[in-house]
């Protein structure tokens, strides 16, 4: 049985905003599905009473104090933008 | 025997004598580059006019004495995923071909405040997702031993530049051993430090919880000078870890008596290459002949990293690079009329196969129905990975092994399966997870290809390494090698 569904990996897609022909939601299918059958070899272990890992270091809470500080100019942040106007950043139609 | 075959300490002392000057130096890294690299494929961009500027008003401050550190005018390659100000930092993907930084990662500005000279940005897998350099999204680059196999990746350009003798030393970036496997297959030293050790402030981020940045060198020696120049806390990175920085070189001594060592069984069983366990053996005794010991151990956990590492790593490196989407930086498609349409693509046409790929897997782990039968069962099973580590270091000082299953591969030969390609890292992406350092030396070869020695510490104990990876080059000729190009 297959574990994802062409139509699960357009769906994929559309959340990763990633326009995928149909040839490539094929094969893209066929990998995943390989992938994912590969990871499912955790399920053989019982991890109801392990406690998840989202940090190596036991870190919590870094602060710093609320200073005013210099940041980037809008020159340089407007530096590498494909598109811009009158010091913003230029998008395409958000509303039809 | 050319300059550029000196250690650090050595050029040091001979640009205090004023034998030579950091023109010279980086006269002569250039040449080579110019010699070799049309071969290599090492460099994505050349920073030459800045480099001989910078050389000259070095000089000047050679001549005027003062205060000079050890990487004083020493050239750096630095690869193509720690931005650099004013220099072209594209991670190997055509989304960021003409992205020009506008600051300095925290490495970075630490090494030029060392007054080292940045000549070049190195190749590497777009992103950082390979282990062969061939999912870089410009060219691929070559291993300088045998330039029809692969240099390994994802830092494959960092440490074949340094092999070729392109440049003394760069900085390359370690997710699931994109340092470790690249200086193995190149015959290299390559260091993960522990995480947390070394700033990832402008390191454009693949996998945000296993990501360091780490020197690859010809020798330990200059491995631990460099590292020494860009370790410690930094304000910009959250996750840097407040901890003292001892000096490296101390532990230097060529002394590793009484010191026990681990080595997994797991580390050595099927699929390691015959070639590769002989090298390993053979250096197991070279340490027992200084006075160390040496045991089998277990773990256990180590077979289940792979599957982890993928959703882990896919996971957050779906969540990372959601931010190239066309508006700030980066490529943009002319072939939407719509904000989403953009988006998409923008980065269809920006991203290649195998980034769109983990983009895809981790999605998939990260959505909604899925999220706890792969992400979070990942993350469980990543506190079993580590807490192996944690049960080998209560009674061993390092663990040894292989740093891959195999020596360097034919070009082209894994591309056709993600699969085949990921079991390259099976020896270095238990690191990762559980955070621990580790370095790659060369301990011979299989067919001439290098191999590469894995030696694993303690979390935060870089100190130990450097002892047992010191004792070991000084006890073998390995690292004399060099390929003939």
């Amino acid at each position: 049985m297959s574990r994802i569904s062409k139509e699960e990996v357009k769906h994929v897609a559309n959340l990763a905003r990633l326009a995928v022909t149909e040839e490539e939601a094929e094969m893209l299918t066929e990998q995943l599905d390989k992938i994912i059958g590969f990871a499912e070899e955790l399920n053989e272990l019982d991890t109801d009473n392990v406690e998840p890992t989202t940090h190596v270091l036991e870190l919590k809470n870094v602060l710093r104090e609320d200073e005013v500080r210099n940041s980037v100019s809008v020159d340089e942040a407007m530096k590498n933008a494909p598109a811009q106007k009158d010091g913003q950043f230029k998008v395409p139609n958000i509303l039809e | 025997m050319s300059i550029l075959d000196k250690k650090i300490s050595e050029l040091h002392q001979l640009l205090h004598k004023k034998e030579l000057n950091v023109s010279d130096l980086v006269d002569a890294t250039f040449d080579r580059i110019h010699q070799v690299d049309d071969q290599v494929k090492a460099f994505l961009t050349l920073n030459e006019e800045y480099s001989r500027i910078k050389a000259k008003q070095l000089d000047e401050r050679l001549v005027s004495g003062g205060d000079r550190g050890l990487l004083f005018g020493m050239p750096i390659g630095i690869k193509d995923n720690i931005v650099t100000k004013g220099i072209r930092t594209t991670c190997a993907s055509r989304i960021l071909e003409n992205f020009e930084p506008i600051y300095d990662a925290t490495v970075v500005e630490r090494l030029n405040q060392a007054d080292t000279i940045t000549i070049g940005k190195l190749n590497m897998d777009e992103f950082a997702m390979g282990s062969s350099n061939e999912n870089s999204g410009f060219h691929p680059t070559h291993n300088p031993w045998d330039l029809s196999c692969v240099p390994g990746g994802s830092s494959g350009a960092s440490a074949a530049a340094v092999s070729a003798g392109e440049v003394l030393f760069s900085l390359g970036s370690d997710t699931g051993g994109s340092i470790r496997q690249p200086a193995a297959f190149c015959g290299v030293v390559g260091l993960k430090p522990t995480y947390g050790l070394v700033s990832r402030y402008g390191l454009v981020a693949f996998a945000s919880s296993l990501d360091q940045i780490g020197p690859v060198t010809r020798s330990v020696e200059d491995n631990a000078y460099l590292l020494q120049a860009i370790a410690g806390n930094d304000p910009m990175d959250s996750t840097s870890a407040k901890v003292d920085i001892p000096d490296y070189l101390a532990s230097f001594t060529g002394d590793v008596k009484g010191l026990k060592i681990a080595v997994p069984k797991e580390y050595l069983g099927a699929g390691v290459e015959p070639g590769v366990k002989e090298r390993v053996m053979e250096a197991l005794k070279v340490l027992e002949g200084l006075g160390a010991t040496w045991e089998e151990v277990s773990l256990p956990y180590s077979r289940y990293a792979l599957a982890t590492y993928y959703l882990l790593s896919s996971s957050e490196a779906s969540a990372n690079l959601s931010r190239f989407d066309g508006v700030r930086y980066g490529l943009r498609s002319d072939n939407s009329d719509n904000l989403i349409d953009m988006y998409k693509q923008s980065r269809s046409e920006g991203f290649g196969e195998e980034v769109k790929r983990r983009i895809m897997l981790g999605t998939f782990a990260l959505s909604s129905g899925y999220y706890d039968a792969y992400y979070k069962k990942a993350q469980k099973v990543r506190t079993l990975i580590k807490e192996d580590f944690t049960n080998v270091f209560e009674k061993y000082d390092v663990i040894i092994g292989p740093t891959t299953p195999s020596a360097s591969f034919k070009c082209g030969s894994m591309t056709k399966d993600p699969l085949t390609m990921y079991m390259n890292d099976i020896l270095t992406i238990p690191v990762n997870l559980a955070g621990v350092p580790a370095i790659s030396v060369p301990c011979g070869f299989s067919d001439g290809l290098p191999i590469g020695l894995q030696i694993i510490g303690k979390h935060f104990d870089e100190s130990t390494i450097y002892q047992v990876a010191h004792a070991f080059e000084q006890a073998t000729e390995h690292h004399k090698e060099k390929p003939k190009l």
